[in-house]
């Protein structure tokens, strides 16, 4: 059950009803509606104000919060491209051309789904080898064309599968990594949900990452690191405490470039304003980096994640010749 | 008189102990194996062929001609989430030290084989089970770039249960950084090697160990990128033995060869052979300081 699901019952759920009954009293009442009002926003802070990092996985993974879908609907225009050319088409990952903003993009981003049924057809949102060698053939046509790509992650990791495992998942991610490190264009990638390891990196090797306020982004999911670590995948909470996967961590270990600000509760509580928001938030990255020339581009990608890291510089212990 | 009690179990374990030293049991076919018979073999099996996991150092003595100069020592581990949970990170990467007398998991540094130069890194599953932090992450990538600057060939040999938790994303940051240094270093021309052993997984094959123009798998190695139980739990199945082995990556077309332990060395001369022409070895050795200290 999630947790913030959980919450929004109860008292807020009681409230709302009362907000929506009174207002139908119209303007006799309009002084109580304010007062409730009020008193609405003050639960919302109480309940949502000062989430802990389990909380916000949970946020991370409300079934109401904006998923890829929502974003790409919002863009002026779009036409998807399909398939790895090999294989198959991933429901999972999707991309092609759009316009955001008047802009020409290459767009490429993790889909989950809204309900079982559509959740069964995207996999979860957990991508296949298939997905990413869609993804490195989208990133290579955009850097042929000079379009700027645009990723929207949300995922809780790569396809653990069989299959996967036999189309050879680890090299099909280490090539849209690959993709991205060649790439000439402006790289502008966004969590808007769950960063779920690898999976999720595999598409934000970027220029400028932005991170929704809510979104979580790690090295493993909390359940896994706790499998991994402990044997135990129940003992989730502690690992999200442990594993600093919140946008204010990443944004002060220079992980994370930019944080969009939620509603106070949640994206999913003004989904089509948050939605917007975000758009004009990775316009505007677009914006800075438009003028940088291709190899600029790229030195400074490089760069960026190569003074990634906490390793401390000794002096060097006696190096060890062996004879 | 008899032997009393306590002194005969006393007796007992210093025995038990004594054998230990000089014996090993073969996890595969049970075989006591004679602990320098083991060595002497580079650690497989001389029974079944089993390979035993290989201590860095002892792999880089396996192959090279006579000549390691390890480099990156002065990269050390920090703990930047300030993580504790059974016991502090500090103390956990304190015990593997001592444990596997190594400062990290891999050794990074440059020598010979059958006189081609070569930078070399080497992956140690008994420290932190080779997972990648930002050490791992930082060697590997400055032995890319100190090679790329030589125009050394590269070779790696993984050994990873992935990313490092206790460096949280701050690990998987590394298979950017070290995927770009890959990248970089293949754009100027130059051979990249990889040969992955028991175990290679997680973010260490999905970035540096899947890239190279040549993959080498040792033989019977696991090799994928979710682990064996991590798929068993999500599928609720279990797996065929042969899953996720090296010969099963051969046959799905992952790896270009499995070579046996014994038999890496020559495969690597030969390959090395093929790619690198041996009249301009030469100035090569003169134009890297390291070698001429030698």
């Amino acid at each position: 059950m999630n947790l913030i699901v959980e919450r929004e019952r109860g008292p807020l759920q009681e409230l709302e009803a009362r907000i929506v009954a009174l207002r139908e009293r119209g303007s006799a009442a309009l002084a109580d509606v304010e007062v409730l009002e009020e008193k609405y926003r003050q639960l919302l802070g109480d309940l949502f104000g000062n989430l802990t990092p389990w909380e916000r996985v949970h946020m991370a993974r409300h079934p109401k919060r904006p998923i890829a879908d929502d974003y790409i609907a919002a863009f002026d225009q779009v036409d998807e491209l399909h398939g790895d050319r090999h294989f198959r088409d991933d429901r999972a990952l999707v991309g092609g051309f759009a316009k955001v903003r008047g802009r020409r993009v290459m767009y490429i981003a993790q889909q989950k789904g809204r309900d079982t049924k559509e959740n069964i057809r995207r996999n979860f949102g957990m991508v296949s080898p298939e997905g990413y060698r869609k993804a490195k053939r989208l990133m290579e046509l955009a850097t042929r064309l000079g379009l700027p790509i645009v990723t929207l992650v949300d995922t809780s990791g790569a396809d653990p599968g069989i299959a996967s495992e036999e189309r050879a998942q680890a090299e099909a991610i280490a090539s849209c990594l690959v993709a991205l490190s060649k790439a000439t264009v402006p790289v502008v990638a966004t969590v808007i949900g769950e960063g779920g390891s690898g999976g999720a990196l595999a598409i934000a090797l970027a220029d400028a990452v932005i991170m929704a306020e809510n979104a979580v982004y790690s090295v493993a999911s909390p359940e896994g690191c706790a499998a991994i670590l402990w044997g135990d995948a129940a003992r989730a909470p502690e690992a999200a405490e442990h594993l600093k996967l919140t946008s204010a961590d990443l944004l002060g270990f220079g992980i994370v470039d930019r944080i969009v600000k939620e509603p106070l509760g949640g994206a999913h509580r003004d989904a089509s304003g948050f939605v917007e928001t975000v758009l004009d938030t990775i316009d505007d990255e677009l914006r800075k980096l438009e003028d940088e020339p291709p190899h600029v581009l790229r030195e400074k990608r490089y760069a960026k994640f190569r003074r990634i890291g906490a390793w401390q510089r000794t002096v060097p212990l006696v190096a060890t010749a062996i004879t | 008189m008899p032997m009393p009690d306590w002194l005969s179990r006393l007796r007992d374990k210093d025995v038990a102990a004594e054998d230990a030293a000089l014996w090993v049991k073969c996890p595969s076919c049970g075989e006591m194996l004679y602990r320098k018979d083991l060595e002497a073999n580079l650690s497989v099996c001389t029974k079944c062929n089993y390979h035993f996991r290989m201590h860095a150092y002892d792999r880089i003595n396996s192959l090279v001609d006579g000549d390691f100069v390890e480099i990156g020592t002065e990269i050390l581990p920090g703990d930047p989430l300030d993580w504790t949970d059974k016991r502090p990170y500090v103390q956990k990467l304190e015990a593997d030290r001592e444990k596997s007398h190594l400062s990290e998991a891999v050794v990074t540094g440059f020598a010979t084989l059958d006189g081609f130069p070569v930078a070399l890194g080497v992956m140690d599953f008994s420290f932190r089970g080779g997972t990648m932090g930002t050490v791992v992450g930082e060697r590997i990538t400055n032995l890319l770039e100190e090679a790329r600057r030589r125009k050394l060939p590269c070779i790696i040999f993984t050994a990873s249960g992935g990313a490092r938790m206790e460096e949280g994303m701050l690990a998987l940051m590394q298979m950017a950084k070290t995927t770009q240094a890959v990248e970089r270093f293949m754009a100027g021309g130059n051979l990249y090697v990889t040969v992955l052993t028991d175990p290679t997984t997680g973010g260490v094959s999905a970035s540096f160990a899947f890239q190279a123009d040549v993959i080498l798998a040792e033989a019977r190695a696991s090799v994928g990128f979710a682990g064996r139980r991590v798929i068993e739990q999500t599928l609720r199945q279990k797996l065929p033995d042969n899953f996720q082995t090296a010969e099963f990556l051969l046959e799905k077309g992952h790896v270009d060869m499995v070579v046996a332990r014994p038999a890496i060395r020559a495969t690597l001369v030969r390959i090395l052979d093929y790619a690198v022409d041996r009249k301009r070895i030469a100035p090569v050795l003169k134009a890297v300081p390291e070698f001429a200290l030698q």
